[in-house]
């Protein structure tokens, strides 16, 4: 019985999860069509750094790593790793968060802003979107934190953990796609 | 579906694939070796096959027993979304071929016989 209450919770998650990505599919459809249309401003080569995009990617992919481990981790009962494993990929998805962050700010600093041209908008509210999730990711880790160390690794913890550990996979696969649909296919085309 | 069962190899094959393809795409596009449309086809199937490794080493996607709901519910969506953005490309690519001004000018040119 519980076995199955499990399985509807992961099915139900699942489902939300594909109508997250059919989102991401008319951002990228949306992207795709506007991104030549600069109305005369910055182009996408102007403003993507692609070693600086690419640092971005490793610690996502690291953090989707790390997380994996933490899952692994909690099947054997060991609380310490499942902290410290859960904790990197915290810091990971931090430190991916501040870089995307400080990337958006220096391109509205220089006037680059969401209201410029189609292209930028397009832009914005692709890669912007990732990153609201990404910070939900962050804030539902730390609440797997505060759970965790109040009552240990439960059943329902565990369940928690893996529907997290879901997401995080999620918004990987998801970054793989604005990774070279957006920045390696803007600077080659 | 992602299990509790999976083992720190599969988990690290499909970290240092996906690090290694990642890799790959980001030198072809540095080096351009090859002309635009292809580099582009190239990187496009480099970022599927990440997908796939994804789905098979992290996310476990299939393994489960059968019926495999999650397998098809992920299959009927990547359709959708497949549906979606080639869709919208090809449409908006040839609204744009067929009325950007100039040919229009020509049409009505040709029509009032000018």
């Amino acid at each position: 019985m519980k076995e199955e209450v499990n399985d509807r919770t992961f099915f139900g998650f699942w489902v939300y999860l594909m109508t997250d990505l059919l989102m991401f599919g008319g951002l990228f459809a949306a992207f795709a069509v506007l991104r030549t249309n600069s109305f005369g401003g910055v182009t996408e080569k102007d403003i993507y750094n692609l070693p600086y995009v690419l640092l971005e990617s490793v610690l996502l992919l690291t953090s989707s790593f790390t997380a994996g481990l933490a899952i692994l981790s909690s099947t054997k009962g060991n609380v310490k790793a499942v902290i410290g494993l859960l904790f990197a990929t915290f810091l990971l998805g931090v430190s991916f968060l501040g870089m995307e962050l400080y990337e958006f700010s220096n391109l509205f600093k220089e006037g680059h802003t969401f209201q410029k041209s189609a292209f930028l908008s397009s832009y914005f509210t692709l890669v912007g979107t990732h990153g609201v999730h990404i910070l939900v990711g962050l804030i539902w880790m730390i609440i797997l934190f505060i759970y965790i160390l109040k009552r240990g690794l439960t059943k329902s913890a565990l369940r928690k953990l893996t529907l997290f550990s879901l997401f995080w996979h999620f918004l990987d696969i998801v970054w793989i796609f604005i990774f070279t649909i957006v920045y390696l296919m803007g600077v080659s085309l | 579906m992602i299990n509790l069962h999976g083992t720190v190899k599969s988990y690290l094959i499909g970290f240092l694939l996906s690090i290694i393809l990642s890799l790959i795409a980001y030198n072809l596009v540095l080096t351009h070796p090859i002309s635009n449309i292809s580099l582009i086809a190239l990187i496009i199937i480099i970022a599927f096959v990440q997908l796939f490794v994804q789905l098979i080493f992290f996310i476990h996607l299939g393994q489960d027993s059968p019926p495999k709901w999650h397998l098809i519910f992920f299959i009927s969506t990547f359709c959708a979304i497949l549906a979606i953005v080639v869709g919208s490309i090809w449409i908006m690519s040839h609204l744009n071929y067929n009325m950007t001004p100039k040919q229009m000018n020509q049409y009505i040119k040709d029509q009032s016989g000018i």
